[in-house]
């Protein structure tokens, strides 16, 4: 029998209405699972297991009672630690806001509180969402399940760990440059950056505030598909909400794939740094697809190769203005100074890491006078660019694709001492975060390693349903287990 | 472009971090590197291109101007490093030494 840690959201809550199973019950599985294995991986930065049982005891009764209970009752969740949990300790990976607890939830918190999900846990990340190993949290590394000397990527690596060592079946990443999606390729996981937009914002806390976006991580495409279901929605405290709301996605999921329009994008799969292991499963994935009865065809899209260098101007100068907050006044640590300034200065010196420091400086000086129209003003004018690059390839196709990363998963320390071999990373999420459009990790196999290969599948603005729906005719194609394993790999050294 | 430690330790005036003598070495040498490979998007033609900041069309936002309950100031300040009276307390700011 499956244990109930390795079933989808969606088989456990079949389990539940057939009350199979209570909530209670699955709960505590989690839980205990967690309390087993994840002294291996450190994906968590606390656990809040009384809460989540108390929310499952709830949710039993009302079930017993026939009263309502929401879309996602009784699934066990985990939170990316960088939204806002009333009460609940929230630090974004940062010495800065150690044992912080916000006065209120984040939209996202209480639009999945309100579906009866089950927090169960706040999950690590690279501090400030500033990283793409998880290797830059102030207090501990998070390990890939499918390789314990390897990181699950980042800046979502403890919500990517959680869910593929089967901790939680749905966790909540946010997505800057490639946050969800990179770690979700790495882990072998479902990983979707929503158009922005489309997920309040609303006590997430901010990096780059015109591209920060939250989303799901899953190990199916359908559980995916019904967490951003649950999540997203127009919200009143976000300005930059989208009033429109995201169209149904369940209903198209089963639709397949045939005469759908899928463009490779040449400039992605023609990149040097590419592994031959990434690139080989890339292709079968889309061979696969025109066999389904996709029409894949080529496309250009010429100034993504411009997309990191914009990135690194937009998404710094907005840290640096963002992180002004952190001046030792409201929240979190402050330290002694005599004056006001160095009580300030003497804070952020003490409070934030290497990464963080280093792309605040990045930003105030490509913000400082002089300096503005050249640096931050012409990104975003590439930024225009990049835009109607993507535009002109969806007039010809419904979907593109691409690997989500150059690489598969690295080892822990290797790219720590190189800040920009680091950033290259994200070289083909970026130019859809510029986008702002959705795009999505799909597992599409291992390597010679056996580390696993994710497939990058782009959509315009607010078309989640047709990029979900070549993700599930895929999924259902290629039959990938996500299940960790190998020598090295959680299910092994736990053993 | 190539900084000075000069540059950086303006900089990092402006961004309110007391850099150690070590981390402005360091930080001279790669924020040299980033910015030169940033520094590339100014090899894009951008002559009548407007800039983007938001990819949906969304202008100003309005709302009704209705009253609402706001946070208590107990609430505000409860996770301030240091507050007196239900207000923020921070060191003296006027009179400082420039």
């Amino acid at each position: 029998m499956t244990p109930l840690t390795r079933h989808s959201a969606m088989g456990l809550r079949q389990l539940l209405e057939r009350r199979e199973v209570s909530a209670v019950e699955v709960v505590q599985a989690h839980l205990d699972h967690i309390a087993a294995s994840d002294g291996h991986l450190s994906a968590f930065l606390r656990v809040t297991g009384e809460q989540a049982l108390a929310h499952a005891a709830d949710v039993d009764r009302r079930i017993t009672a026939g009263e309502p209970t929401g879309t996602l009752a009784g699934v066990p969740l985990a939170l990316k630690d960088v939204l806002a949990t009333r009460g609940i300790e929230t630090t974004c990976g940062s010495k800065i806001l150690e044992s912080y607890r916000p006065p209120y939830d984040a939209t996202v918190v209480r639009r999945l509180r309100e579906a009866d999900a089950i927090v169960v846990g706040k999950t690590n990340m690279d501090e400030f969402a500033m990283g793409s190993s998880c290797e830059n949290s102030a207090f501990f590394p998070t390990r890939n399940p499918w390789d314990l000397e390897r990181v699950p990527g980042g800046s979502s690596g403890g919500s990517v760990a959680a869910v593929a060592a089967g901790h939680v079946p749905l966790a909540i990443g946010t997505d800057t440059g490639g946050s969800i999606r990179q770690p979700a390729a790495f882990t072998g996981l479902v990983g979707v950056k929503p158009t922005y937009g489309t997920v309040s914002r609303y006590g997430l806390i901010a990096f780059a505030s015109s591209l920060d976006q939250a989303g799901p991580i899953a190990r199916t495409v359908t559980d995916a598909a019904w967490l951003l279901e649950a999540m997203s929605g127009h919200d009143p405290l976000d300005s930059t909400s989208i009033p429109e709301a995201l169209p149904g996605l369940r209903g198209t999921l089963e639709a397949g794939v045939d005469g759908l329009r899928v463009g490779v994008v040449r400039e992605f799969l023609g990149t040097d740094g590419l592994q031959a292991g990434v690139k080989a499963r890339v292709t079968e994935a889309i061979d696969r697809l025109a066999e389904l009865g996709a029409d894949v065809v080529e496309v250009s899209l010429p100034h993504a190769v411009y997309g990191v260098s914009a990135y690194y101007l937009i998404a710094p100068s907005e840290c640096s203005s963002n992180l002004s907050r952190y001046d030792g006044v409201r929240y979190g640590l402050r330290c002694d100074g005599s004056t006001a300034e160095a009580m300030m200065a003497a804070t952020r010196e003490a409070g934030f890491g290497a990464e963080v420091k280093r792309r605040i400086m990045i930003g105030t000086y490509a913000l400082s006078a002089g300096y503005y129209d050249a640096y931050y003003a012409q990104a975003q004018r590439v930024r225009t660019l990049i835009l109607r690059d993507f535009a002109a390839a969806h007039e010809r196709c419904d979907v593109l694709v691409s690997p989500t990363a150059p690489t598969t998963a690295f080892r822990l320390g290797d790219k720590v001492s190189d800040p920009l071999a680091m950033y290259l990373n994200d070289v083909f999420t970026i130019p859809s975060s510029l986008a702002g459009s959705p795009a999505m990790s799909l597992p599409v196999g291992l390597d010679d390693d056996g580390l696993p290969v994710g497939l990058q599948i782009m959509a315009p603005v607010l078309c989640e349903p047709v990029m979900l729906r070549v993700a599930r005719a895929l999924e259902s194609d290629l039959g990938f287990d996500p299940a960790p394993r190998g020598p090295n790999s959680l299910t092994e050294v736990a053993a | 472009m190539s900084l000075s430690t000069d540059d950086v330790r303006h900089v990092a005036r402006l961004a309110r971090l007391a850099l150690t003598d070590d981390e402005v070495q360091a930080l001279r040498g790669q924020l040299s590197d980033i910015l030169a490979y940033a520094e590339k998007v100014g090899e894009v033609a951008t002559a009548n291109v407007p800039p983007t900041s938001h990819p949906y069309p969304l202008r100003n936002v309005w709302r009704d101007d209705e009253p609402r309950p706001s946070l208590p100031p107990a609430e505000a300040v409860a996770a301030a490093p240091a507050a007196q009276d239900g207000r923020f307390s921070v060191p003296r700011i006027i009179g400082e030494p420039v």
